[in-house]
């Protein structure tokens, strides 16, 4: 059975149909990429499954539920985690405070019982900082452990945005252009891991990516999509030999003609 | 230069992660307790109203340096505080009772406002406190029966299991009592920040958006973060209340709310300590310029009494400076100190570039 079913999927803003009739279904381990030319509604469609956006039709289950209504707050508990294109950390805060606060669906205290600090409140920390631990060791960010975001590089603050989604332990996990701005090496590392993330930890993944050799290399499945349309849904290699795909990239021999 | 070898996680969850940095904090506690043997009753006063306007800071940091909700209204609950701690007390409500509520009722009456309130950020923010500021205003002299409207009401005398606490008649007790509020609150505040709670304040001021994608509720988090702003505000209301003795409505002026936002903006926005530091340079501020004038009309014989506003003009000069120069406040500042210290002699100029990162309470979005 499908993890995460998008059917018909539109969101339109005033006359603009960002994304319109989108369908596609993302099967348990699998990992499957959105793959589009500029302003194609890629992330459209991403904040649409993390419910930033309400869709103006169509419907998204997940686990066998609908929840196409739900707000953006209840993804993380459902099991949606996702990162940002342009990365959206917690800049004053450090890597380790910051991999903590995905932690925040799994906290038992209320506010109350944090102000006195009480011994539950001692051990949830420790369990919380156990998980973040592994995610830390997972994405080998021990030296950066303490250091506030302001400071840290592109590459690594990339690393620590998916760190924190992982840090929600979550079923799903959404990749907003995971290697955007990576150099071949910091690129090789995000394929690696998240082969990982498939194999070690069980997790589905759904990721927008402009690397075709990212793509091709760990993608079981990829749907293309142009001006808020699909185009084409299939492996990396059937989707690429797509001509509605090539056009929508490279333009027709027509339009090239004249 | 300290290096700090961690060998558990309780070491990182802990307060201090040194046992040296504990016992500076303990010193500086046993300090302030045996100040009352130290100075004088001038002096005493002096440093009771620094610990009421720090708690107050403390109060505000909550709202505006942890979860980056400016407000220009926090006037209004130091007078809610301060108003329903003397009518209860002068109803018969013993202290023990009366304060706590006084904290209690601020705080829901904040987290009330909050609601509509927190969905608007920075300039707005500040605005629609401000309205707030000034309703609460008007409240306070429509409801005449309770508060004496224009001629104002008394805080009665503390007395606490047969022991006075009069600000007056035994002033090194009230005192102690200023502090012993003062010295909860911290902990409780240094407390919320290393909890989930905390997180959740700073999640929502740094990122909204993916506060919400990691199921933090910004709404909720915003109106507790409001409520708990209010509250701590509302407690250091009643005690200045106490510390005036005799108040009208006129004691909570917009003034001391822009002096405590002050406060918390050049003491250091994010820092606990910032609030206290804020609030010994604010109430520190007019005792040393005094000093000053009185130094120049004795030996050179200028007299700075006679130009008007000097102190106000003093103060935004130091506030323009800070916010050019040192937007992590003066607690920023002393952390450069110190780390220069620390390093000696391996610190480098580049090492203390300014910081050009601003939270986004100061961005106005």
């Amino acid at each position: 059975m499908s993890l995460l079913e998008v059917e018909d999927l539109a969101v339109h803003f005033g006359g603009v149909k960002a994304v319109d009739g989108v369908s596609f279904a993302v099967d348990q381990g699998e990992v499957f990429a959105i793959i589009g030319p500029n302003g194609a509604g890629k992330s459209t469609i991403f904040n649409l499954i993390s419910h930033i956006y309400q869709p103006t039709r169509g419907r998204i289950c997940f686990d066998g539920a609908d929840i196409t209504g739900s707000k953006p707050q209840d993804m993380a508990r459902l099991g949606i985690a996702r990162t940002f294109q342009n990365i959206e950390l917690f800049d004053h805060s450090t890597v380790l405070d910051n991999l903590l606060m995905g932690r925040h669906t799994h906290r038992q205290s209320n506010f109350i019982q944090d102000i006195l600090f009480l011994p539950s409140v001692r051990r949830e920390e420790r369990l919380h900082r156990e998980r973040v631990e592994e995610v830390i060791e997972f994405l080998e960010l021990e030296a950066y452990r303490n250091k506030r975001i302001e400071g840290l590089p592109y590459g690594v603050r990339k690393i620590v945005e998916i760190g924190r989604a992982l840090a929600i332990g979550p079923k799903l996990i959404l990749l907003d252009e995971p290697a955007s701005g990576l150099s071949v090496e910091e690129t090789q590392d995000v394929a690696f891991w998240i082969e990982d993330m498939r194999r070690d930890m069980g997790l589905t993944v759904l990721m927008v990516e402009h690397d075709m050799g990212l793509v091709s290399q760990v993608c079981d499945r990829v749907l293309a999509v142009a001006n808020g349309k699909p185009l084409a849904q299939g492996t990396p290699h059937e989707v690429q030999a797509d001509p509605h795909v090539q056009a929508a990239y490279l333009g027709t021999p027509e339009e090239v003609a004249v | 230069m300290r290096v700090v070898f961690k060998t558990s996680y309780d070491r990182d969850i802990d307060l201090h992660e040194h046992g040296l940095d504990r016992g500076k904090m303990l010193g500086l506690v046993g300090l302030m307790i045996l100040l009352p043997f130290l100075v004088n009753d001038y002096y005493l006063a002096e440093a009771a109203n620094t610990l009421i306007w720090a708690l107050a800071g403390m109060g505000l940091m909550i709202a505006v340096g942890h979860t980056g909700q400016v407000s220009l209204g926090h006037a209004a609950f130091l007078a809610i505080g301060a108003y329903t701690d003397a009518a209860l007390m002068n109803a018969g409500v013993p202290f023990l009772v009366a304060f706590p509520l006084a904290g209690l009722l601020t705080g829901l009456f904040g987290a009330v406002i909050a609601i509509p309130a927190v969905r608007m950020s920075g300039i707005y923010l500040a605005i629609a406190t401000l309205a707030v500021f000034v309703i609460v205003e008007e409240l306070i002299l429509l409801l005449e029966p309770i508060t004496g409207g224009v001629s104002g009401i008394a805080a009665p005398s503390i007395t606490l299991f047969g022991i006075s606490f009069d600000r007056y008649g035994e002033l090194h007790n009230f005192y102690w009592l200023i502090l012993a509020v003062v010295i909860l609150v911290t902990w409780g505040y240094a407390n919320l920040m290393r909890s989930p709670t905390g997180r959740s304040f700073l999640a929502v001021r740094d990122s909204e958006v993916s506060a919400r994608a990691m199921g933090i509720n910004v709404t909720r988090t915003r109106a507790l973060a409001f409520g708990l702003s209010s509250g701590v505000t509302g407690l250091a209301g009643a005690l200045m209340g106490h510390y005036i003795g005799f108040f009208n409505y006129e004691l909570f002026s917009v003034f001391i709310s822009i002096n405590l936002l002050l406060v918390v903006t050049i003491g250091g926005l994010g820092f606990i300590q910032g609030a206290f530091l804020g609030a010994v340079l604010i109430t520190g501020m007019p005792q040393v310029i005094a000093i000053l004038r009185d130094g120049l009309n004795a030996s050179v014989g200028v007299d700075l009494g006679s130009i008007p506003g000097l102190d106000t003009v003093l103060f935004s000069v130091i506030l323009i400076l800070f916010i050019i120069f040192e937007p992590t406040g003066l607690y920023g500042r002393w952390l450069k100190i110190r780390t220069w210290f620390e390093l000696f002699p391996l610190a480098r100029r580049d090492m203390f570039r300014r910081h050009k990162t601003y939270l986004k309470t100061e961005r106005m979005k």
